[in-house]
């Protein structure tokens, strides 16, 4: 079993849930469901396993249920049914204080604007999760140091929110999440209110980080592109409901239906795709060693928009490595086009 | 003609009502309002007795506090002596110690109460209706029934004063509670702040320009309340205007009227640049500017 399952979650909102529950359940549209009971359904039978240490991105563009289904994990928002299981545990039959208790030894959050509170200083916002748990104030003022140093905000520990630029606010929010230590960090859509370069770095920032710290992160975009980069695995969510699970190489290769095909159009797949995804896998019976001598190395995780400049310059082939050094495949000179074109 | 036959005795009941609240309850209010009183006479006879020029200095030392500005405190303590060369001064301090326990005693009340609206949608249904009666009831008709279960005097004039002026407060304290950043609150939720901890580290200083342009409010009403207060035998600067209407003495209705504008003058200046700075801290930080 997964660290967190997300077991046949609807979520209706509305006065009187139950009737468009029922309807939801019975497979009804979400249109017909407005149209007869006048209810909104947020989410309709949502499942997933998310496992501890993986970056899980949830797709979806607005109004597809993305940022009602993160709050879900917290509880900011309850479903109208369904079971969310944290290391087996159902949140959602904690009482107030347990589930207080466990959003401030498991949890933190990073808002799209932020969420900071604009009274405090930058230091005292990074220690606010710190301060709720009532830790000490000498104690929590040294974490909370040691964060902003580590998210690169040294000097401005005295600072107020909104003396800072949207790049700087948001670094404050990730100190702020991380400071808690928390197992799971919950992003909603945590870099789309920023700049693209500003956002670029982050993302990278966050990739650095989670490199360190292997948190499980979930991460709300409505951005493929940063699907793509920051996942492990994706999620893509239309009015509500799932519509593929996947690693961004099977989101790209084998879209689900019309609308993921639609979205992954666009996308730059070289910087998606990566050598173990396209090679031809050598099966250790008829390894033809000698017909691969000289052929440049790439290692099996290498991205295609990195092979590509090797294969211009080899276009006998190349060996695809695994981390020990040993063949696992090849890649042709076709294949990789083949791959760009489709 | 509308039909007597649909009459309702409403003012039949009530005067039951009232009757029945006298004789029944008739020492428990006395009590309560001999708690008021002692708390009145205290407060008044302390303003009285304190040197005048002890109390400019009191004053303009709160202007200061308030404003951070020389300009303002020097205007607002010449106001206080023009009171005082109106000959109205030791009116004017009773008029301030009834401001005081009527300002404060809304304020005790009301950022409770506009904390509960803020919190429950359903005290909200009940205090928003019940709000615009107070602010619009003509204020002569609760000020007999409180005349009639207080006797006449400092008590009833001050509780007419808190129902004509709390609702500012009481409204304000709501609207700067629902009007803090959802995000932020959401923020706090998730690191598992208890209701409490949301409360009085987040909602309340974040409502709190709007809390203090409440408190504003009210003080201002509790002043334009002191003539209607004097009515019911309250003394102080209203008595002033009072008595120089029945006695057509133009010249002392002016007098009065012009003290009670320079002590609402003072008040307001304070209590705004108390809004100004609590506005500052909460938006932009400690009093930069930036």
């Amino acid at each position: 079993m997964s660290y967190i399952e997300i077991k046949n979650i609807y979520k209706i909102f509305g006065p009187h849930p139950q009737k468009a529950l029922t309807m939801a359940q019975n497979g009804e549209n979400k249109d017909d469901i407005l149209a007869k009971t006048g209810h909104t359904v947020g989410l309709q039978n949502v499942s997933l396993s998310i496992d501890q240490g993986e970056t899980f991105v949830v797709m979806g563009l607005s109004g597809s249920g993305k940022s009602t289904l993160i709050r879900h994990l917290n509880r900011l928002i309850d479903p109208t049914a369904g079971e969310i299981l944290f290391g087996g545990e159902n949140i959602l039959q904690m009482t107030t204080p347990r589930l207080n208790a466990f959003r401030r030894a498991k949890l933190g959050m990073v808002f799209q604007r932020f969420g900071l509170l604009p009274h405090r200083s930058v230091i005292e916002n990074v220690a606010y999760g710190l301060k709720i748990q009532k830790t000490d104030k000498a104690e929590r003022l040294k974490s909370a140091r040691t964060w902003i140093e580590r998210v690169g905000l040294a000097g401005y520990e005295d600072s107020f929110p909104d003396q800072l630029s949207g790049g700087m606010q948001q670094r404050v929010g990730l100190a702020r999440a991380l400071t808690t230590n928390p197992e799971v960090l919950l992003m909603d859509e945590a870099f789309s209110a920023l700049d693209p370069l500003i956002r670029s770095d982050m993302q990278d920032e966050l990739m650095k980080l989670q490199s360190e710290l292997h948190k499980t992160i979930i991460f709300i975009t409505h951005d493929l592109d940063e699907a793509l980069k920051l996942g492990d695995r994706i999620a893509i969510l239309k009015d509500g409901a799932l519509m593929q699970v996947g690693r961004p190489e099977e989101i790209i290769m084998n879209p689900a239906d019309d609308y993921v095909r639609a979205f992954t159009r666009d996308v730059n797949r070289s910087r998606v795709l990566r050598a173990k995804t396209l090679m031809q896998p050598t099966s250790t019976g008829n390894d033809t060693p000698a017909n691969t001598t000289g052929w440049p190395e790439v290692d099996a995780n290498m991205r295609l928009e990195d092979i590509l400049p090797i294969a211009i310059a080899c276009p006998d082939g190349i060996s695809v490595v695994n981390r020990d050094h040993q063949k696992i495949g090849t890649l042709s000179k076709d294949q990789i086009i083949a791959a760009l074109a489709a | 003609m509308f039909p007597d036959k649909l009459n309702i005795p409403l003012g039949k009941s009530v005067n039951a009502l009232v009757d029945w609240l006298v004789v029944n309850y008739g020492d428990a209010f006395e009590a309560f309002a001999d708690a008021l009183l002692t708390v009145l006479v205290w407060l008044e006879h302390l303003l009285r007795a304190t040197p005048w020029w002890l109390v400019i200095v009191v004053i303009a030392a709160i202007a200061f506090h308030a404003s951070r500005s020389w300009k303002t405190t020097l205007g607002l303590s010449l106001a206080m002596v023009a009171i005082g060369m109106l000959g109205l001064w030791d009116k004017a301090m009773q008029t301030l110690a009834l401001m005081i326990i009527a300002t404060g005693l809304s304020v005790i009340i009301g950022i409770p109460v506009g904390i509960g609206m803020a919190m429950s949608n359903k005290l909200r249904a009940v205090m928003v209706p019940l709000l615009d009666m107070m602010q619009t009831m003509p204020s002569f008709v609760y000020l007999i029934p409180a005349l009639m279960l207080f006797g006449l005097g400092k008590v009833p004039a001050i509780l007419a004063t808190v129902i004509y002026a709390a609702p500012p407060v009481i409204r304000l304290t709501d609207l700067g509670i629902r009007l803090v950043d959802k995000e932020v609150l959401e923020a706090s939720r998730s690191f598992g702040a208890s209701r409490a901890q949301i409360l009085w580290g987040v909602q309340l200083p974040l409502a709190l320009p709007n809390i203090m342009a409440g408190i504003n409010q009210t003080t201002m009403m509790s002043i334009s309340m002191v003539v209607i207060a004097s009515m019911i035998g309250a003394r102080g600067l209203g008595e002033q205007v009072l008595t120089g209407i029945q006695r057509l003495d133009v010249g002392q209705g002016v007098e009065a009227g012009i003290a009670i504008v320079l002590l609402a003058v003072v008040f307001d200046r304070i209590g705004q640049s108390y809004g100004k700075r609590s506005q500052r801290t909460t938006t932009t930080g400690a009093g930069d500017g930036a």
